[in-house]
């Protein structure tokens, strides 16, 4: 959605009476896609609710079918673009040179007047409704029951690539040595079955940006960022109804 | 004695054949020059695309093909789209006649039962060198099965639509019309299960703004009626061509009738093509660029030069000209409409892709439209299935002596006579 900057310093000079009616409706708009975007960022992270805080708790009752509930809380603004989560999960998890599991987005804001760039670390959303999984002919790739993981069977992959399309973050790729596609599965084989407690990127990352977590507990960090109304959380694409378990917040 | 009279009736069974055989080589010996040099050029077509294919295997089909991670759908998938659409559709527009019984049609019914087997066969050699473990495909759709995947059911779908098409394509050969038509009918419904998911493999990518909704099934199975009718039309000509033949009156009136059904199915998807493009400017701003892209951006020549002008208002108005009776305008506008088709399918699935998925994101990253251009290996893999179509019609055109349909023939019980029939014969006995 887009804009016309109101020139403030112009508002200034102006007395109020001769705001004009369409400044005021601009106005207005921002402020109903400002409170839309947090209202709706807190709403449409789908798993959850925000407490009972919301005008229909039964819709929005608390529903982690999984024990653990793995999940991700990312801090945007903490990401400083260093790559060392690619770089990691690359070694544990010997991901080739022409793919990847996780990456990260730069976007630039010029007018911002502050902070004028930041970054945006995206990998597979294990969604509650995975349209990867819907579509796979032959269940090679599938939500396991345990631990909501959307992980891969490599030997059943025909290499059809629908999961490829029909992800909505763009986290598949073809894995020629394998001879299937692959993604991030939280680094279930490499990691979390061998007893760690967290992901490679996770573990990786200077910052702290990758909190990884469980739904299922509610003293987990990420449990208590996502039952809280005061900072705003948010999934990326809601509106294919995925349900991701990826949450991003700032902070 | 009885042992003497086996031996003499296998004798002459052997005969039979051996004459059959005889006959089919007289026929393929005694055709033009014209005949050989066009499957000359269809069978070095379908070798190159064989070599190309069994490279790209070789070294890779990342390597071979130009697509990515963001575009994995290319023109193989578009190709093998475009070859079901025929198939379906001429097993639709041929079903009129003989499943249903609408006299008119009958005539063109044969070669459209050959064709739809040919065109479906060669959308499967296609998708086979796009599948990368299609041994793989053989063994876990039966084993592993997903029934909530619309590939799953369109794969297996169309399995049993080849099957009951290749069986009713051989009751029309022994002349065992009855079980002729129930295949044909078992085809009928296999054929548009199986297309309609094809659609909803399209349809129900509710990350793909572009596709998503029921739109795709039932416009899958308009669009394949729209192809059914230019592809009968099309070859029917060629076939008269070939054999050096006049039409006879009831086959001249099959074509109109055809025709008339085709006038009516390109009125169709125009109505569909204009709501889609309407409907796509409303709601996700992606789904809009990619709507941009194909009236004003990088696709427009293919929307309106291929699809629009070529695929359906050129072959409209020529079908409309010719009254139904110009075979050679009808021509014409069906060999316009298959080449807009092709394109049509081309822009139906690499478009559905080219907004990259983060699009509204604001990244760096993906910041414009993405782009997709055919490698030569799938370029060729592309006409190597044009071409098997062609060397199969050619040659089928011969074995089968123009798929005649004898005079008798026209007068089969349609579908709903038979069942009335054995209804009574049961309530009887």
């Amino acid at each position: 959605m887009k804009f016309d900057m109101i020139n403030l310093e112009e508002q200034d000079k102006k007395a109020l009476d001769t705001i004009s009616l369409l400044e005021r409706r601009e106005f207005l708009k921002i402020g109903l896609t400002i409170t839309g975007a947090l209202a709706g960022g807190s709403i449409l992270s789908l798993v959850s609710i925000v407490d009972k805080a919301f005008a229909s708790p039964k819709e929005f009752a608390a529903q982690y079918p999984y024990k653990p509930h793995y999940s991700m809380l990312i801090y945007q603004n903490r990401c400083i673009g260093c790559e060392r989560c690619m770089e990691g999960c690359v070694k544990t998890n010997h991901v080739p040179s022409y793919g990847y599991r996780t990456m990260i987005l730069e976007r630039e804001v010029p007018k911002s007047d502050e902070q004028k760039r930041e970054f945006i670390p995206v990998l597979c959303n294990q969604c509650n409704r995975p349209p990867c999984v819907m579509g796979c002919p032959t269940k090679a790739t599938y939500k396991d029951e345990k631990s909501g993981i959307v992980m891969m069977n490599y030997k059943k992959c025909i290499g059809c690539k629908t999961c490829i399309t029909a992800c909505p973050y763009n986290a598949r790729y073809y894995n020629d040595e394998r001879r299937s596609v692959d993604k991030c599965n939280f680094c279930f084989d490499t990691r979390l079955s061998l007893g760690h407690n967290t992901t490679a990127c996770s573990e990786a990352c200077p910052a702290n940006v990758r909190v990884f977590g469980d739904l299922s507990d509610p003293q987990n960090e990420v449990y208590r960022m996502i039952h809280q109304v005061s900072k705003t959380v948010w999934v990326l694409r809601p509106e294919t109804g995925a349900m991701p378990n990826i949450f991003y917040t700032r902070g | 004695m009885a042992e003497e009279l086996t031996k003499a009736s296998e004798a002459t069974a052997e005969v039979k054949v051996l004459m059959g055989w005889q006959s089919i080589v007289n026929r393929l010996s005694s055709v033009g020059k014209t005949f050989y040099i066009w499957l000359a050029i269809c069978g070095l077509v379908v070798v190159a695309a064989a070599a190309a294919g069994i490279h790209a295997m070789s070294i890779g089909y990342s390597h071979a093909y130009n697509v990515t991670r963001e575009i994995p759908w290319g023109i193989l998938i578009s190709t093998y789209v475009f070859f079901v659409v025929t198939s379906t559709g001429l097993c639709l527009v041929s079903a009129i006649g003989h499943v249903f019984g609408v006299k008119d049609f009958m005539p063109i019914a044969k070669r459209a039962v050959f064709l739809s087997i040919l065109t479906i066969v060669a959308g499967f050699v296609v998708i086979f060198f796009e599948i990368e473990n299609p041994l793989r495909m053989a063994l876990y759709n039966v084993i592993s099965p997903n029934l909530t995947s619309n590939i799953w059911w369109m794969g297996t779908l169309y399995g049993a639509y080849l099957f009951f098409m290749t069986l009713e394509f051989i009751f029309l050969q022994i002349e065992k019309h009855k079980f002729a038509m129930y295949s044909g009918f078992m085809g009928v419904i296999s054929g548009i299960a199986a297309h309609s998911n094809l659609g909803a493999v399209f349809g129900m990518l509710h990350g793909r703004e572009f596709w998503y909704g029921p739109y795709m099934p039932i416009y899958f199975i308009a669009s394949a009626m729209m192809s059914g009718c230019a592809a009968i039309i099309f070859f029917t000509y060629l076939a008269y061509k070939i054999n050096g033949e006049k039409m006879d009156k009831p086959m001249e009136r099959a074509v109109e009738v055809t025709s008339k059904v085709g006038v009516l199915l390109i009125c169709t998807v125009i109505f569909f093509t204009a709501w889609k493009i309407i409907t796509g400017f409303v709601g996700a701003p992606a789904k809009r660029e990619a709507f941009m892209a194909l009236l004003t951006g990088q696709y427009a020549l293919n929307f309106w030069g291929l699809e629009v002008i070529v695929g359906m208002v050129a072959p409209l108005v020529l079908y409309l000209l010719s009254r139904g009776k110009n075979i050679k305008m009808l021509f014409a506008g069906s060999a316009l409409m298959i080449f807009g088709i092709f394109f049509m399918r081309y822009d139906l699935v690499v478009v559905g892709q080219i907004v990259p998925v983060f699009y509204e994101l604001g990244v760096n990253e993906y910041a414009t439209l993405l782009s997709y251009t055919p490698s030569v290996h799938e370029i060729l893999i592309v006409l190597g299935g044009m071409g098997l179509v062609g060397v199969t019609f050619l040659l089928g055109e011969k074995i089968f002596t123009g798929h005649k349909v004898e005079e008798h023939e026209h007068a089969v019980e349609p579908l709903h006579l038979a069942i009335e029939e054995s209804k009574e014969a049961e309530t009887a006995s």
